[in-house]
C-alpha cells in the first residue's frame, strides 16, 4: 500500500462502526457510597515508594517508563512535583511538512520545513491539519518528564474548539500554541488571550458577532464553560449573556493575512449594565478602538467572582487528575481549599502543587480509580514497552505518530476534534463521568489497538511501529524468574495486583508454556541470552513474552490508572 | 440552545486500516465450488477437540507393546509396568494401555477408539517449547511458521475473517481455546481465530452475568464496570451463553479433574448448538523425568498413571456426555504432546525427552484400530535411542482435514500444510461421500472402503474423462501393480481392488490423471 492510500483509507469512514450502549453498567447516580480517601490537603507525609511515584506519574504525565519512576523515586515528594510542574518555557519546535509524497508536493514548504508561518493553501488543508494531529502526538509520545502535554489536554478540553471547523491550520496551530504556551501559566489571562484568539473567534461565531445582531455563542460559553460553570452558585442570567456578546462585538478576522482586527463600525457602543450577580456592573460603551478594551473589562468582571470561577475550574482540574466524585466533604476540604489558593491570583501551578503533595492525592482509594483516556492507554503502553517510534525521516515521524492519532480518535478521543464545545463527555457529564470513554465498541478496540502495537503495526509499506519485548524483559530486575518477570510487568502496567490463582495460571500458561516448574522459563531465558543468534530460542522466549503481555493487556485492570 | 453549526465531516471513527503483521490477501488455490463445498460440510456441525497433553508424553507407558515386553523391561525396568496389570484391548494381540486407562479400554472395546502409533516428524526437537511449535504450526522441524495449523484451516474456511465476524450467518467463535491464552495452534495467517475461556469458573461467570468481586473502593467500582463491559463485550459472548444455558450437561465428570473442567464446558457448548468446530483444551505435567512411577506401591502408580487417569476418565465422562446429549456423531477429539520419551528410562524413576509416541482418537466415527506397529525395542538400548516416526503427525492433521472437514485435498496440501500429506484411516470411511458428489467438476481421489481390508476393497474416484492410471506401491514406495490404465468418464469411478494375495501391512494408491497425482495409504491386514 502507498503512503497516500494509506492517508486516504484514515479517511475513509466505515458505516459499521457505530458504538453500542454500555448503559445498563454506567452509574445511575453519582457513587457517593465510596470511601473517597482522606479530604486533607495537607502535605503528605507517608512512604515514597514505587507505588506513590508511579500513581503521580500515572496522572500527570502520559505513559513513563522504569528510568522515570527511578529519576523521580531518587528525589524527595515535593521535587518531584515540583520538577513535574516546572515546565520548560521554550515551546516545542512547529510542525513541518512530513506530508510531501509521490502524488502531493507542497509549492510553498519545502520537506521538513515548518507550515505555520504560511500561507495557507487551501488544497494542502486535509495535509496540514493531519500534520497538526501529528505533531500534537508527538509532544504526548515525546520523553518530555514534564505536565505539559497533560495539561495542554486539560486546556484543549476546557477551551474546546475543533480543528475541522476552525479551518485554517494556521490558525489551529496557533490555538493550539497558545494553550501549550499557558498551560500551567495565568488562568486569568489565558482567558483574556482565548477570547481574541482567531480560531475561538472563528469556533463559537466571535468574528461575525456585530452590533446590529449579537451572537451569543461565545459569550454564554465564556461564562457557562470557561469560567463561572453552572453550579448552583453561579446565577448570571440569560439577559448577563446577551449583554456580555455586546461587549464582545466588532472583532474581525483579515483571512488572507490571518491576522485579527477590531471592527469598530461592528461594536456595539452602548452601555452595557449587568444583573446583580455582578452587582450590577456597568461596562461603559467605547467608540474607536478603545472598544477592544471592554472585554478586558468583561473578564475582570466575571473574575470578581472569585470563588465561582476558581471552585469551577478547580473541579474541572479535579475531576482530571484524581476522580470524579465530588461529594460535601471534598468539596469543602479539597475544593474550596484548592480555590482559595487559585484565586488568590489565579496561577495554576500552586493549586495544582498543592493537591500532587497533598495526602488527599496519595491516599489509597484513589489510586487505580481513573478510567485511562485513549491517550492514556496508548501514551502509557509506547511509553511503558519502551517502542521506538520513528524520528526521521520526516515522513516517517509523521505518518507514525498520525497512525497513533488515529488509534485514539477510534477509541473515542480524536484529540484536535473534541465533540463540541464542551469537550470529552467524560469530564462533565453526570453521574457517568469517565465510565463515558468506555463502551461496548471502544473498550475492545482499546485492547486490540494496544495488542496490534505489541505485535506491530505498519504505517507504511514494510515499516512498523512494534514492542521489542525481549528488549523490554531485559529492563526487568531478573527476567529469568518468571514470578519477577510477572509481577514487575502488572507492576508497571496496573495500579493494582491480581490475584495469586490468576499470576499462577498466567505463568504457567504462558511463561511455562502448560507447565508446573519455573524451570522452563529459567532454561529458555537463560538459553536465548547464552545464544542470542539462535533464532529458534529467541522465538521461543519472544512467543512466552507474547501471551503473556497479552493477558495482561486483556484485563479490566489495564484500563485504570 | 445554540452552540455552534456541527460541521460534521471528515474524521472517521472506524475500523482501522492498520496491518499485523503477517496479514496478506489469500490466493486461494482451490476453486470457489472446492470452497464452498468445504465451507458446507464443514459448517455442518463436525467438531473436532484437540486435547494437549503438555510435556511431552511417555507412550511406551501409555500404549504398551506387550510382544516387546522383555526388550522393554531391559530398557526401563525401574518403571516398567507389570505385564499382567496392562489393559487388554478386543482383538488386538501384543498391545495393551496403561492400567489407568480403563475408560479408554472401554471406548476402544466399544470401537470408539483408535490409536495410531508412533507419531512423529523428521528430525525431532527435543525443545518442549520448539517441538509445540512443530506441532502447532504444522512446520517441518527446521522452517519456522508464524501461523497455526488450525487457524489457517479455519481463515480460509471462514473467509475475510476477522473483518466482518461475527455475523448473522457466523454468529458462533471459529474456535474456543479454554485456558489462560489461544492455543497457538489457532493463530491464523490474518488474525487469532481462536477465543479462549480462561478458566471454568470464568465461563460459569458468563453464563451467569457475575464477574470477580472486587473491592468496595472508588478503584473497585471502576474495575467492576470495566469488567461487566468486557464480559458483554466478548463478540461472542451473546451466542455462547444462549448456547451454555440451552443445556445442561448430562453425563457426571470426575471432580479434582481440571481436564474434565474443560471438556464440561465443550459439551454444554457443542449441544447448545454452537457451530464452532474446533476446541483445544490442555492438561500439564507430562514432562516425567522424576518419580514418574511411584517408589513404592508399584510402577503402575504414580505420577504418570494419575495423569492418565484423569485424562482417561475426563474423556470418557465427555464421550458419554456427547453420546447422551445426542452430538457423539459429530464429534472427535485425539490426545496430542509435543514429543515422546526416551526409551530407557532414567535412574530417578522417569524419562526424558524423546521423539514419536502414540495419539489417540476418540469418538463414534473413529475407524476403531490400532494403525501402524508396535515400536521395536532392541535388545541392547542406549540411552539416546528412540522410538522412530511410523506416522508424521501431518498425516493426522490431513485425516482430520479431508476425512473429518472434508477439506478438499488441495486446499489441505496448499493453504494449510504446505505440502501433500497422505491420509491415514483414523476414521470410518464414506464419511464425506456424500459431499464430494456435488464435486463432478474435479478429480479426486476417495479412501477405500472398507480399510483396513482382508480380501477385496473398493476405490472410488472421480475424474474430468480421460485416461487415468491407478498404481499400488508398497511402504516403501515400490510399485507393486499398475491397478488401471484406461480411458475414465467423468465423474464418479469404481475400481474393485482384489487383494487377497498381498502381504499384510501398509500400501499406498497413486490416482494419476492427466497432471494430477493423489494418493492415499491402505492398509491389508
Amino acid at each position: 500500500m502507498q503512503r497516500r492510500d494509506f492517508i486516504a483509507s484514515l479517511l475513509t469512514e466505515d458505516p459499521k462502526a457505530k458504538p453500542v450502549s454500555a448503559e445498563q453498567f454506567q452509574n445511575q447516580t453519582l457513587p457517593t457510597h465510596l470511601n473517597l480517601g482522606v479530604a486533607n490537603i495537607s502535605n503528605y507525609t507517608g512512604a515514597w515508594s514505587d507505588a506513590q511515584v508511579k500513581h503521580l506519574l500515572r496522572r500527570t504525565l502520559f505513559g513513563f517508563n522504569r528510568s522515570d519512576i527511578a529519576f523521580f523515586k531518587s528525589m524527595s515528594m515535593s521535587d518531584a512535583v515540583d520538577y513535574i510542574l516546572n515546565v520548560p518555557s521554550s515551546a516545542p519546535n512547529p510542525p513541518v511538512n512530513g506530508y510531501n509524497n509521490a502524488n502531493i508536493t507542497d509549492p510553498d514548504i519545502p520537506s521538513g520545513q515548518t507550515w505555520v508561518n504560511g500561507p495557507d493553501n487551501n488544497n494542502l488543508t486535509a495535509q496540514r491539519r493531519l500534520s497538526l494531529y501529528s505533531w500534537s502526538m508527538q509532544q504526548v509520545l515525546g520523553p518530555d518528564r514534564h505536565i505539559r502535554e497533560k495539561m495542554t489536554v486539560f486546556m484543549h478540553n476546557h477551551f474546546a474548539t475543533e480543528v475541522d471547523n476552525v479551518g485554517s491550520p494556521i490558525l489551529a496551530y496557533r490555538h493550539h500554541k497558545l494553550l501549550r504556551d499557558n498551560c500551567v501559566g495565568n488562568f486569568k489571562n489565558l482567558v483574556k488571550s482565548v477570547t481574541s484568539d482567531l480560531a475561538m473567534l472563528i469556533y463559537l461565531n466571535g468574528y461575525v458577532n456585530s452590533k446590529t445582531a449579537p451572537d451569543e455563542n461565545y459569550a454564554r460559553e465564556l461564562m457557562e464553560l470557561f469560567t463561572l460553570g453552572k453550579s448552583a452558585d453561579s446565577q448570571y442570567t440569560e439577559d448577563d449573556v446577551k449583554t456580555a456578546a455586546k461587549v464582545l462585538t466588532g472583532f474581525r478576522i483579515n483571512f488572507s493575512t490571518l491576522n485579527g482586527f477590531f471592527d469598530s463600525n461592528a461594536h456595539d457602543t452602548t452601555n452595557k449594565t449587568f444583573s446583580s450577580f455582578f452587582n450590577n456592573t456597568t461596562i461603559t460603551g467605547k467608540t474607536g478602538q478603545a472598544g477592544a478594551g471592554e472585554t478586558d473589562e468583561l473578564i475582570n468582571m466575571i473574575f470578581t467572582k472569585e470563588d465561582v470561577v476558581a471552585r469551577h475550574v478547580v473541579r474541572q482540574l479535579y475531576r482530571y487528575f484524581v476522580y470524579y466524585v465530588i461529594d460535601s466533604n471534598i468539596e469543602t476540604n479539597v475544593i474550596i481549599p484548592l480555590a482559595d489558593i487559585f484565586k488568590m491570583n489565579w496561577e495554576i501551578k500552586p493549586v495544582l502543587s498543592t493537591l500532587f503533595k497533598s495526602a488527599h492525592f496519595y491516599d489509597n482509594n484513589n489510586v487505580g480509580c481513573y478510567i485511562k483516556n485513549p491517550l492514556d492507554v496508548y501514551a502509557s503502553f509506547i511509553k511503558q514497552c519502551q517502542i521506538q517510534m520513528p524520528v526521521n525521516p520526516v515522513e516517517d515521524v509523521h505518518t507514525s505518530h498520525l497512525l497513533i492519532w488515529q488509534l485514539a480518535a477510534a477509541s473515542g478521543m480524536n484529540l484536535g476534534n473534541p465533540p463540541n464545545v464542551s469537550g470529552w463527555p467524560a469530564y462533565y457529564q453526570d453521574p457517568q463521568y469517565h465510565e463515558l470513554w468506555l463502551n461496548s465498541d471502544s473498550l475492545p478496540k482499546r485492547i486490540q489497538y494496544v495488542v496490534a502495537l505489541m505485535i506491530g503495526v505498519n504505517y507504511a509499506t514494510g515499516k512498523k511501529i512494534q514492542a521489542d519485548l525481549i528488549a523490554f524483559a531485559k529492563l526487568c530486575s531478573d527476567p529469568s524468574d518468571p514470578n519477577v518477570l510477572i509481577q514487575e510487568t502488572i507492576d508497571l502496567f496496573y495500579a493494582m495486583d491480581i490475584s495469586t490463582t490468576q499470576k499462577t495460571g498466567l505463568k504457567q500458561s504462558t511463561l511455562l508454556f502448560g507447565q508446573t516448574n519455573d524451570i522452563y522459563w529459567i532454561n529458555a531465558w537463560n538459553d536465548h541470552i547464552a545464544n542470542p543468534n539462535d533464532s529458534a530460542k529467541k522465538t521461543t522466549v519472544n512467543n512466552g513474552l507474547l501471551l503473556m503481555v497479552k493477558y495482561l493487556l486483556d484485563l479490566a485492570e489495564h484500563q485504570l490508572a | 440552545m445554540k452552540r455552534k453549526e456541527f460541521l460534521k465531516h471528515a474524521i472517521p471513527a472506524a475500523m482501522l486500516p492498520f496491518f499485523i503483521d503477517g496479514m496478506r490477501f489469500q490466493a486461494y488455490a482451490a476453486t470457489p465450488m472446492l470452497k464452498a463445498i468445504a465451507q458446507a460440510s464443514a459448517k455442518n456441525g463436525r467438531v473436532f477437540v484437540l486435547i494437549q497433553l503438555n510435556g511431552g508424553n511417555d507412550g511406551l507407558n501409555t500404549v504398551i507393546p506387550l510382544d516387546q515386553y522383555s526388550t522393554l523391561s531391559a530398557a526401563r525396568n525401574n518403571i516398567l509396568i507389570p505385564d499382567t496389570k496392562v489393559l487388554k484391548l478386543n482383538g488386538i494381540n501384543g498391545t495393551g494401555l496403561h492400567p489407568s486407562m480403563t475408560g479408554l479400554q472401554t471406548l476402544f472395546n466399544n470401537k470408539k477408539l483408535n490409536i495410531v502409533q508412533a507419531v512423529g516428524y523428521p528430525n525431532p526437537s527435543f525443545s518442549h517449547f520448539r517441538a509445540t511449535d512443530i506441532w502447532h504450526t504444522a512446520s517441518d522441524s527446521n522452517q519456522y511458521i508464524n501461523s497455526g495449523w488450525a487457524g489457517r484451516y479455519l481463515e480460509d474456511l471462514y473467509t475475510g475473517f476477522p473483518v466482518g465476524y461475527p455475523s448473522s450467518s457466523d454468529p458462533d467463535p471459529l474456535a474456543i481455546s479454554i485456558g489462560y491464552s489461544v492455543s497457538t495452534a489457532l493463530m491464523g495467517p490474518n488474525a487469532n481465530t481462536g477465543m479462549a475461556i480462561t478458566n471454568p469458573s470464568s465461563f460459569y461467570q458468563l453464563v451467569n452475568g457475575t464477574v470477580d468481586p472486587a473491592p468496595n473502593t472508588p478503584a473497585g467500582h471502576e474495575l467492576t464496570y470495566v469488567r461487566l463491559i468486557l464480559q458483554q463485550t466478548q463478540a461472542y459472548n451473546t451466542t455462547i451463553k444462549a448456547a451454555a444455558q440451552s443445556v445442561s450437561n448430562k453425563a457426571t465428570y470426575p471432580s479434582n479433574n481440571t481436564l474434565a473442567d474443560q471438556l464440561k464446558i465443550v459439551a454444554n457448548l457443542i449441544a447448545g448448538g454452537l457451530k464452532t468446530p474446533i476446541y483445544t483444551v490442555s492438561i500439564g505435567g507430562f514432562d516425567t523425568h522424576s518419580n514418574q512411577v511411584n517408589a513404592t506401591g508399584g510402577n503402575e502408580t504414580g505420577s504418570h498413571a494419575d495423569l492418565w487417569k484423569k485424562v482417561s476418565d475426563a474423556i470418557t465422562a465427555f464421550q458419554t456426555d456427547c453420546e447422551q446429549l445426542g452430538v457423539a456423531d459429530r464429534v472427535a477429539g485425539m490426545t496430542y504432546s509435543e514429543f515422546g520419551r526416551r526409551i530407557k528410562s532414567n535412574d530417578s524413576r522417569g524419562t526424558d525427552h524423546g521423539a514419536a509416541a502414540p495419539l489417540i482418537v476418540f469418538g463414534t466415527q473413529v475407524n476403531p484400530t490400532i494403525i501402524g506397529n508396535n515400536p521395536n525395542i532392541p535388545s541392547t538400548v542406549s540411552v539416546n535411542d528412540n522410538i522412530p516416526m511410523q506416522y508424521d503427525f501431518r498425516q493426522v492433521y490431513a485425516s482430520v482435514l479431508v476425512d473429518w472437514f472434508q477439506t478438499p485435498i488441495s486446499t489441505t496440501d496448499s493453504t494449510v500444510l504446505n505440502k501433500h500429506f497422505d491420509t491415514l484411516p483414523i476414521f470410518k470411511q464414506g464419511l464425506g461421500i456424500d459431499v464430494l458428489q456435488v464435486n463432478s467438476q474435479q478429480i479426486q481421489l476417495l479412501q477405500n472402503y472398507p480399510n483396513p481390508f482382508k480380501t477385496i476393497t473398493q476405490i472410488d474416484f472421480w475424474t474430468t474423462g480421460g485416461r487415468v492410471q491407478l498404481y499400488l506401491y508398497d511402504h516403501r514406495g515400490q510399485l507393486i501393480q499398475t491397478l488401471l490404465d484406461e480411458e475414465r468418464p467423468k465423474g464418479a469411478n469404481t475400481y474393485i481392488l482384489e487383494g487377497s494375495n498381498l502381504p499384510p501391512g501398509n500400501y499406498y494408491y497413486q490416482l494419476v490423471a492427466g497432471a494430477t497425482q493423489l494418493g492415499r495409504p491402505l492398509v491389508k491386514q
